[in-house]
C-alpha cells in the first residue's frame, strides 16, 4: 500500500537549529529517502516562497504566499510504499520532525486500478 | 457514596504498568503468599471458557487466534475512540448495530455512520488484521484494555448488560495473552465488581457497597477475580494500574475492608496515572478509615470541574460531619447532576434524611 506522509514542521523548528545540530537531522532525512520502502519525495522551499492560484468570480486570481491560513504548513513529503499502517507509522515515527515538535499526517494514496492507468 | 466503580474518566489513558517499578503494597504481598499459582491455575482454566464465533468461520485452533487480531484490528489507535469500541461490540460482542447504538444512547443511523466510517478507514489506511510484534505492544494492549473496560461500565449502570460481554472479551483475551499481567488485572477487576451486581441495585435502588448485603455477592466470581490477580501478580512484581484497581476491589470484598489499606493503594493508582477521580477515590477511603476531615480537605483541593460524583462525594462528607446546611447544598447540586433514576432516588433519600 501506498502512503504519502505529510510533514508539518514545528514552524522555525529547524531553521533554528545551530549547523552542528542541523547536520544529523539532515543526514536522518536523507538516510529515510534510502529506505527501501521510501518511493518519494520531497523538502518543498519555505512557505513565503509558495504561490496560490484559485478562481475568483471566474477569473484567475494568483495571489502570494500559501492557501491555508495556518501557521503550520506543509514542509515536505515521502511517498512509501509499506505493507500496512503499522509499517508506516513505524517509518512516520523516524521522521526527525516529531522529535522537533512538529508532526506529520499519514495519507492512503488512491490506489489506481491497472486498467486505469495510462 | 462516590463511584465505586470507575467512571469513564477514571480510565488511565496511558497506563504504562510494565514500564513503571513501584515499591510493593502490602496488601498485594499478602494477597500473593495466600495462594499458590497451581491451584489459581487450575482454577481459573475451568472458569466457564465459552467462546463463541460470530462471524469467523474457521477450525477451533485458529479461531482465538484469529478473534485476537480481529480485537487489536478495533482497537488501533488510527481509529477514533468510538469508533474503536463500536466496532469490537460489532465484530467480537456479535451485537447488533441497533444494540450498540441504545448501549451508547445514540440513534441507528448515527451508530450505523459510526461503524461504517469506521470499517472504511480500517480498509483505506491499511490497518493491520495482526497481534503487534512485541515492540508495539506495550503501546497497542492498553487501548484494548480500555475498550474492553468502557464495554464493562457501559453495561454496568442501566443493568442493559453490555457487563457480561467485556467479561468475555476479557476472558477471551486472557486465555490469548497468557503473560500480561494487565489482561488478567482488568478480568479480575470487571469479575469483582459483577459480583456485586445483584446486591448493587436492590428493586431499583441504588445501594452503596458498605450497605449490600454480602450475602448477595458472587462469591465464586469473587474467587475467580483473585485468581487472575494472582496471575497476574506472579507474572510481573510491578503492578500496572488494572491489577491495582482490582486488588482495591478485592479488598473491598471482604467482611471487614480495611481502608487505610485501600487507600494506600489508590495513592499508588493516583501516582500511576495522575487522575483527579482517582484521587477523589481515595479521599473516600481515607473517610471510611475515619477521618472525614483530612478526606473533604483533599476533595476541596481536586480539580475536577463539574464532575457529578465529586458534589455527592462532598455531600456525604460534609453530612457526616454534622455540616448539614452545607451538606444539602451539595446534595441538590448532586441531584441536579444524576444522570440514572437510581442514583437520583439515592441523593434524594440523603436529602431527606439530613
Amino acid at each position: 500500500m501506498k502512503y504519502a506522509m505529510l510533514i508539518f514542521p514545528k514552524p522555525g523548528s529547524h531553521e533554528s537549529l545551530p549547523p552542528e545540530q542541523y547536520a544529523p537531522v539532515n543526514a536522518d532525512y536523507l538516510a529515510l529517502r534510502d529506505d527501501p520502502r521510501c518511493v518519494g519525495g520531497a523538502h518543498l522551499q519555505p512557505a513565503e516562497t509558495a504561490t496560490t492560484v484559485r478562481h475568483n468570480r471566474g477569473e484567475v486570481l494568483i495571489t502570494d504566499g500559501p492557501f491555508a491560513d495556518t501557521k503550520e504548513v506543509l514542509g515536505g513529503y515521502y511517498v512509501l510504499d509499506a505493507a500496512d499502517l503499522d509499517d508506516a507509522l513505524e517509518f512516520a515515527q523516524r521522521i526527525p520532525a516529531i522529535r522537533l515538535g512538529g508532526a506529520v499526517e499519514i495519507r492512503p494514496l488512491v490506489e489506481i486500478p491497472a486498467e486505469a492507468a495510462f | 457514596m462516590a463511584a465505586e466503580r470507575w467512571d469513564r474518566d477514571g480510565i488511565p489513558q496511558h497506563p504504562v504498568a510494565w514500564l513503571v517499578a513501584t515499591g510493593r503494597n502490602r496488601a498485594i504481598d499478602g494477597l500473593r503468599r495466600r495462594r499458590t499459582l497451581e491451584h489459581k491455575a487450575t482454577l481459573l482454566q475451568g472458569y466457564d471458557q465459552a467462546v463463541t464465533v460470530d462471524d469467523i468461520d474457521l477450525d477451533e485452533n485458529s479461531v482465538s487466534d484469529e478473534r485476537l487480531k480481529l480485537l487489536f484490528t478495533c482497537c488501533h489507535p488510527a481509529l477514533a475512540a468510538d469508533g474503536q469500541v463500536a466496532l469490537t461490540l460489532r465484530a467480537l460482542g456479535g451485537l447488533s448495530t441497533e444494540q450498540i447504538a441504545r448501549a451508547f444512547l445514540v440513534s441507528h443511523e448515527t451508530m450505523k455512520r459510526r461503524l461504517s466510517r469506521a470499517k472504511a478507514k480500517v480498509k483505506a489506511a491499511g490497518i493491520p488484521f495482526a497481534v503487534p510484534p512485541d515492540r508495539l505492544l506495550a503501546e497497542r494492549l492498553p487501548a484494548v484494555l480500555a475498550v474492553i473496560y468502557l464495554v464493562f461500565n457501559q453495561g454496568y449502570p442501566d443493568g442493559d448488560d453490555l457487563a457480561q460481554e467485556a467479561i468475555r472479551l476479557g476472558r477471551l483475551l486472557s486465555e490469548l495473552m497468557t503473560d500480561e499481567p494487565e489482561v488478567y488485572g482488568l478480568l479480575a477487576l470487571m469479575l469483582i465488581q459483577d459480583s456485586r451486581r445483584a446486591a448493587r441495585v436492590v428493586r431499583g435502588e441504588l445501594v452503596l457497597l458498605g450497605e449490600q448485603d454480602r450475602s448477595r455477592h458472587d462469591r465464586a466470581e469473587v474467587e475467580a477475580g483473585r485468581l487472575a490477580i494472582d496471575r497476574a501478580l506472579s507474572l510481573r512484581p510491578t503492578v500496572g494500574p488494572y491489577v491495582i484497581q482490582a486488588a482495591i476491589a478485592s479488598l473491598q470484598a471482604e467482611e471487614r475492608i480495611d481502608w487505610g489499606e485501600v487507600a494506600a493503594l489508590y495513592e499508588r493508582l493516583e501516582l500511576l496515572t495522575g487522575s483527579p477521580v482517582v484521587a477523589l477515590n481515595r479521599a473516600v477511603a481515607i473517610a471510611e478509615a475515619g477521618a472525614p476531615e483530612e478526606a473533604l480537605a483533599l476533595v476541596d483541593s481536586l480539580d475536577l470541574g463539574d464532575y457529578r460524583y465529586l458534589h455527592s462525594t462532598r455531600a456525604e462528607l460534609l453530612r457526616r460531619l454534622g455540616r448539614d446546611a452545607e451538606a444539602r447544598e451539595a446534595f441538590e447540586l448532586a441531584l441536579r447532576m444524576a444522570t440514572t433514576e437510581p442514583e437520583r432516588r439515592f441523593l434524594a433519600r440523603r436529602l431527606s434524611g439530613l
